[in-house]
């Protein structure tokens, strides 16, 4: 049986726009992926550990409250903390030109995605970059 | 990475990764089982089943603050449907839950039918297994929405609550076969909404009526209310005591009897099917048969008789 890919789709930090989270999530289910959402108002903690159980492939972070510089490394460097580095984290939201530089070179994210990006960009970047073994 | 002993040791990403290999069917999945197996069936395994919307997220989430309550590590497998069209899902019971995500004596895994139309996935009878050996003494599986006919649960639960709500249909749907003759408990919740009287008497009538329930467990009507918590530690106390009721009676050892019986003969079935495919699609001699067929000039009520027995003559010969 063919292997499936998981994501989860979490909403960390305060702002409550989750509009875009479910359109993502929506996208992702129609394009054959299993995509666990945990709701609004999500702590890194609570991020990581439901990527755990639920052994995801992929983390996808929606944040439109500004503060992606913190949420982001956080969740990832939590995730490494407890063996879990090999889950993708990829984020998207009202991120600045400079902050995505930043976010891609620390290391923090491994793609982020603005507004207007299409939901195909998002599915394909995920096909191409979880392997299925 | 996948070690046994670290699953029994309480490693939840060795859990979660166990769980991943048996819902893909990995390989070596058998083999797993097969150790994991001599670890499992200590757990009280409860099944939340009912129609879409009924409040099966938020009556798990109040269950699992009970079992936490009396200091049971409990675990927690949430199904949701598969889409048909594209294979995907949106698991989303977890929203409910996410107050326990820190809490290291609960685990909660959602799950996908992938295709199987019982309410359950075709793995979560296996990732039960999982979470015993791993150390859950509670755990819950909460169904997809289902209608009348999706019964799964029955098989694999110990004390199986069907979850109503009310004005949830007439007196003729109480007396419908399915779904209401498999509850343990019925709960009717969202009891604040009130008008619960009427459904409350349909079932207590439905129960009336049953020659069955006389000599064992007759299954309580309990109204909850997941906004007031109303009856929700009532609820709890009347699991466990249907679990030592039926423990103590008897009855807990033939279902679980029943439970092996059934898993045993779809493995031996799995198996059959297997070497029988084998076998007939070797040489390609099926290929003029199904033309036969599909001319009418055989018939598969005689056909099919006569491929097993060819099976199992050359089986008797090796």
């Amino acid at each position: 049986m063919a292997r499936k890919i998981r994501v989860l789709v979490a909403k960390p930090g305060l702002d409550g726009h989750d509009r875009g989270a479910r359109v993502i999530a929506r996208g992702l289910r129609d394009a054959g992926m299993e995509v666990v959402y945990t709701g609004l108002h999500q702590t890194p903690e609570q991020i990581v550990e439901a990527a755990i159980q639920e052994d995801v492939d992929v983390v996808g972070l929606s944040i439109l409250s500004g503060a992606h510089m913190t949420l982001i490394p956080k969740v990832t460097e939590l995730l490494r903390e407890n063996g879990a580095g090999d889950i993708i984290v990829i984020g998207g939201g009202t991120i600045p030109e400079a902050d995505v530089k930043a976010l891609k070179e620390g290391g923090w994210a491994a793609e982020l995605f603005t507004p207007g990006t299409p939901l195909e960009t998002i599915v394909e970047w995920i096909y191409e970059h979880v392997k299925v073994d | 990475m996948l070690d046994v002993n670290k699953l029994i040791q309480g490693d939840r990403r060795t859990a979660a990764k166990i769980i991943t290999l048996i819902e893909n069917d990995g390989e070596g999945k058998q083999e797993l089982l097969s150790r994991i197996y001599p670890h499992t069936g200590r757990a009280h395994v409860i099944g939340v089943t009912g129609s879409p919307g009924a409040g099966k997220s938020s009556l798990t989430d109040e269950l699992i603050k009970q079992a936490r309550r009396h200091n049971f590590k409990v675990g927690v497998i949430a199904v949701d449907p598969t889409s048909p069209i594209s294979g995907g899902a949106l698991l989303g019971d977890r929203i409910r839950m996410q107050e326990h995500a820190l809490d290291k004596g609960v685990f909660i895994r959602s799950m996908g039918t992938r295709g199987c139309l019982g309410g359950l996935a075709r793995a979560t009878k296996d990732v039960v297994k999982v979470l015993d050996a791993y150390g859950c003494q509670v755990i819950i599986i909460e169904t997809v929405g289902v209608g009348q006919s999706e019964l799964d649960i029955m098989h694999y639960a110990d004390t199986t609550l069907v979850v109503l709500t009310p004005g949830a249909g007439d007196h003729i749907q109480t007396i419908k076969a399915g779904i209401m003759e498999i509850a343990d408990i019925f709960i009717i919740n969202k009891s604040d909404l009130g008008n619960t009287k009427r459904i409350v008497t349909d079932i207590e009538q439905m129960l009336d009526m049953s020659p069955r329930y006389k000599s064992s467990w007759r299954p309580p009507v309990i109204e909850t209310s997941t906004v007031t918590k109303d009856g929700i530690e009532n609820l709890w106390s009347l699991i466990r005591r249907h679990f030592e009721s039926t423990r103590s009676s008897g009855e807990l050892r033939e279902t679980v009897r029943n439970r092996v019986c059934m898993e045993l003969m779809e493995m031996v079935e799995d198996e059959l099917r297997r070497h029988l495919w084998g076998y007939l699609n070797q040489n390609g001699s099926l290929n003029g048969l199904l033309d036969d067929l599909a001319d009418r000039k055989a018939d598969p009520y005689t056909e099919s008789r006569k491929l097993v027995e060819r099976f199992l003559n050359i089986k008797n010969k090796h």
